[in-house]
């Protein structure tokens, strides 16, 4: 099929990005024709999706939910699912001034000839870019603006647990993993399609497939304060929406044969994907929350497809992924087997979040025969007091414990990361982050097997964002200037010139914080945002916190309803018709703690009846 | 040391020689083919293409050179055939051989420029172009890493002709203009053999020229393609 596809593409797009394409950066990643992309012939193709991912391709290309979906969906006969991007600023300028349609990658064909257009969500910051596609596609904003079958717009990701401020949008959701619900999604509009429904009458069939969330099918009552007074569903709309989850993930299917990039992406590197969840419950952390409960896939299934993956796509570089993979079950035995696969044909394995405990150190060891990568810890607070607040669950002793081991096998690279703002944190955990420093500093002068190349430790500072479905979720948000009084306090106790210190800009973890938690009014902020040329907003080359503020001027909305002010604890919350798995109680539960500083165990150790299980066929997690 | 020609077309030309010699990486592992390693911290495999080609232009004549590991079974002369079907959309394999002449002695590159005018062919621009590239000196600001400088081209080009595109011009993705006869209509191409080592001369730079001395011609596009390349005496290189 791929024979001929030069032909099968779109001329009228070509000849336009012929005089386009030599004046832009990286045009490699506006053409497809990627090493196995998938490329179908119209006439046996019914349904087109266009699969849109609201950042660029470096980016995009480096989510595996966009590869495992892509290849789900293709592998439906009669359905092609193309890659849509949200092209880089001079590429969108010279797009408009051409007068060229946003387009598929595959097929070069416009956005618009499609029927369904999809948005994986990851990353509040990229609500703009939804905005800047559809416009250059040329379909309208609003979803109450589309009133036939063409051209529905869903969406799902991480930031999808809130849907409300895109509520005005997208047409549904898609709630949790989509290997499945996805293929029911597109075969649902199918059937719509053959039997001439109308939108609305879709959207009520759609509704019925779990997982699915239809915002018009909720109407949502503001009491004088602003707060919300109720979320009432429409006759016939659920009370609440549970997400979806795989349950075998071992049998799930798995992109082995991967679309290979022609130019450099983000994670340029095969993903080998070992569990999903997490069994700790850092009780800041949504996907912590929202990914449960874990799911870890057999070691042998791994090996078998991190082999055919690497040699189907030539890469060089391998990571075992997930978001804790210390954690894995199995990490010793794959490991074992696939280091010596890799070592025997130079190919470079990477385990991320790596912990600091006893096994973890014997694989930073052995991972060392490939490649020497830096040492990285979430430390997250500077005291264990405050760790245990947040439930972060590693010890001084621990870190310096790796130190040690590290810094005598060679190392001579540190990072450390932490987040300031947190609830209950004070000035002297503040300062706890620089004593841990100089601590590790001490271990490098104590234990270096070689001085001479001194150290690098490079601390870096992320704002604390309240997130949705987390212990956190009902917090203020520390206001940018109390943060960046702590970030200064922090910068004068670090001044030794091995420790380089970052710090994440407030203002844009300020707006993440009001989206995160934003409800349906903040639909006309992100519109007015957009307007007012608010685009890539995770991207410091373009974020400007100027046409936000004015935005919200716009529309007469104040952003610290949503950041400061924190929630009540029996608020009705915009996200309240979400149902993650895990229950509310059991989140005000970890908030109590946290005001304790009392640990939860993690969920190998001890359940702590989050809720999670009843997502699972047999009702019992297997940590 | 094995070499391997390719072409770049396609949408493969909006990849980057970096991108490239990535994706040839990829493309060597995907056929089965190991490559030998440097030693060191960071081992790379010894992989590298005699003339780093720009964006966005064409080629039917790229060079590669290569050494395999120890112990690797396959053939240099079946290099190409085992990675056939393994290369992404616009990159052919087309041969490979074993040794070849020392990169050193490259010399010279013939190479195609088409330029559209979207109004049509100026009507005298054959006899106009021909007669600028015959001038004895001929002077283009240069964009290098030191910022622009002044080079003469003159002296680096030969065998230049002006010419109404031929049909089949170019190959994929970059072809479609030349499609029709009112289109065929709006193209000249200019053919020249050009210094291609020891200063190189980027064919571009002719376009370059056009646009300084005869700005009425300066065309609406301007693509490029390389054809062969050359040693010292004239003589195909391989
Ligand atoms: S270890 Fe903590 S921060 Fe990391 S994914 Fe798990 S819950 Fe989140
Ligand atoms: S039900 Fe228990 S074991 Fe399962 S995810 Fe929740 S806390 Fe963990």
């Amino acid at each position: 099929m791929e024979h001929g596809r030069e032909n099968a593409m779109n001329e009228q797009i070509d000849q336009l990005l012929q005089r386009i394409l030599p004046t832009v950066q990286k045009p490699a990643r506006y053409v497809g024709g990627e090493y196995n992309q998938t490329v179908k012939n119209l006439r046996e193709v019914d349904t087109r999706v266009a699969f849109c991912f609201p950042d660029t391709y470096e980016i995009g290309m480096s989510n595996l939910g966009i590869r495992i979906l892509y290849g789900i969906v293709n592998q439906m006969e009669g359905v092609w699912c193309e890659r849509v991007f949200t092209p880089w600023g001079d590429m969108e300028d010279a797009m408009r001034t051409a007068g060229l349609p946003l387009y598929a990658l595959e097929s070069h064909d416009p956005v618009v000839d499609f029927d369904m257009i999809a948005f994986s969500v990851g990353y509040e910051m990229s609500y703009t870019n939804i905005l800047t596609m559809l416009d250059l596609a040329g379909i309208p904003l609003h979803a109450a603006e589309r009133s036939g079958l063409q051209h529905v717009v869903f969406a799902g990701g991480a930031c999808t647990y809130n849907p409300e401020p895109l509520a005005d949008f997208v047409d549904f959701f898609s709630l949790g993993e989509g290997e499945e619900s996805t293929v029911e999604i597109v075969n649902c509009y199918r059937e719509a399609k053959r039997k001439g429904l109308s939108k609305q009458d879709f959207l009520w069939e759609v509704g019925k497939i779990p997982g699915v969330y239809v915002p018009s099918h909720y109407e949502h009552r503001y009491k004088p304060d602003g707060t919300l007074e109720a979320i009432v569903p429409l006759p016939g709309a659920p009370k609440t929406v549970t997400k979806r989850i795989v349950q075998n993930l071992d049998a799930a299917w798995y992109p082995t044969e991967p679309i290979v990039p022609m130019t450099e992406i983000v994670h340029d590197r095969m993903n080998l994907e070992v569990m999903r969840g997490c069994i700790r419950g850092c009780r800041f952390c949504q996907a912590g929350y929202t990914y449960r409960p874990v799911r870890p896939r057999t070691p042998e299934t791994l090996y078998e497809q991190a082999v055919h993956a690497l040699e189907f796509s030539g890469d060089s570089e391998i990571t075992l992924s997930s978001l804790s993979t210390s954690d894995y079950k199995y990490l010793e035995p794959l490991t074992d087997r696939l280091t010596e696969y890799c070592v025997a044909r130079k190919i470079n394995m990477s385990v991320p979040s790596l912990r600091a405990d006893n096994f973890s150190r014997d694989l930073m060891l052995k991972l060392q025969k490939v490649r020497k990568s830096g040492l990285t810890f979430a430390a997250e607070a500077g005291t264990q007091r405050l760790r245990d607040a947040i439930n972060k669950n590693v010890t001084e002793e621990d870190i310096l414990t790796t130190c040690q081991i590290a810094f005598a096998g060679g190392w001579n690279n540190v990072k450390l990361y932490f987040m300031l703002g947190l609830p209950t944190e004070t000035d002297e955990e503040v300062l706890g982050i620089a004593e841990l420093v100089y601590k590790i500093y001490n271990t490098w002068k104590d234990y270096a097997s070689n001085k001479k190349r001194g150290v690098r430790i490079h601390v870096a500072v992320a704002f604390f964002v309240p997130k949705p479905f987390t212990g956190f979720q009902w917090e203020a948000q520390t206001t940018p200037e109390e943060y960046l009084r702590r970030c200064k306090l922090l910068k004068e106790h670090l001044n030794n010139k091995s420790v380089e210190f970052n710090y994440h800009e407030a203002q844009l973890s300020e707006l993440e914080a009001m989206l995160a938690r934003g409800d349906r009014r903040l639909g006309a902020v992100i519109e007015a945002a957009w307007r007012r040329g608010a685009k890539l907003d995770g991207w410091m080359e373009y974020f400007d916190y100027d046409k936000w503020i004015a935005a919200l001027q716009d529309c007469g909305v104040d952003r610290h309803f949503y950041t400061t002010r924190g929630f009540g604890l029996d608020e009705v919350l915009p996200w309240d018709t979400i149902d993650p798995g895990v229950r509310k109680s059991f989140l005000l539960r970890e908030r109590e703690r946290a005001y304790r500083s009392e640990i939860t165990p993690d969920c190998r150790h001890g359940c702590a009846g989050c809720g999670a299980n009843c997502l699972l066929e047999g009702g019992v997690c297997d940590g | 040391m094995g070499r391997l020609r390719f072409t770049k077309e396609g949408v493969a030309v909006w990849s980057s020689h970096l991108d490239l010699m990535r994706a040839l990486m990829r493309c060597f592992r995907r056929a089965g083919i190991d490559l030998k390693h440097s030693q060191g911290f960071t081992p790379h495999p010894e992989l590298s293409i005699l003339m780093p080609l720009s964006v966005g232009v064409e080629s039917q004549c790229e060079l590669a050179e290569f050494t395999l590991a120890e112990g690797c079974p396959v053939p240099i002369k079946e290099v190409a055939a085992r990675m056939a079907p393994v290369l992404p959309a616009g990159l052919r394999a087309l041969e490979s051989y074993e040794g070849g002449k020392k990169a050193g002695k490259l010399a010279w590159l013939r190479a195609r420029l088409t330029l559209t005018y979207d109004g049509g062919v100026p009507a005298d621009a054959e006899a106009a172009l021909t007669a600028l590239f015959a001038r004895p000196s001929l002077v283009v600001e240069k964009f290098g890493k030191k910022g622009p400088t002044e080079m003469d081209i003159a002296p680096m080009l030969r065998d230049l002709s002006v010419l109404q595109t031929p049909e089949n011009a170019g190959d994929g993705f970059l072809a479609s203009l030349e499609r029709t006869k009112e289109e065929r209509a709006s193209t000249l191409s200019v053919e020249a053999v050009v210094a291609a080592q020891n200063p190189t001369l980027n064919p571009l730079l002719l376009a370059t020229a056009i646009e300084t001395h005869l700005p009425t011609y300066k065309p609406d596009l301007v693509r490029c393609r390389r054809l062969e390349i050359y040693d010292a005496d004239g003589a195909v290189f391989r």
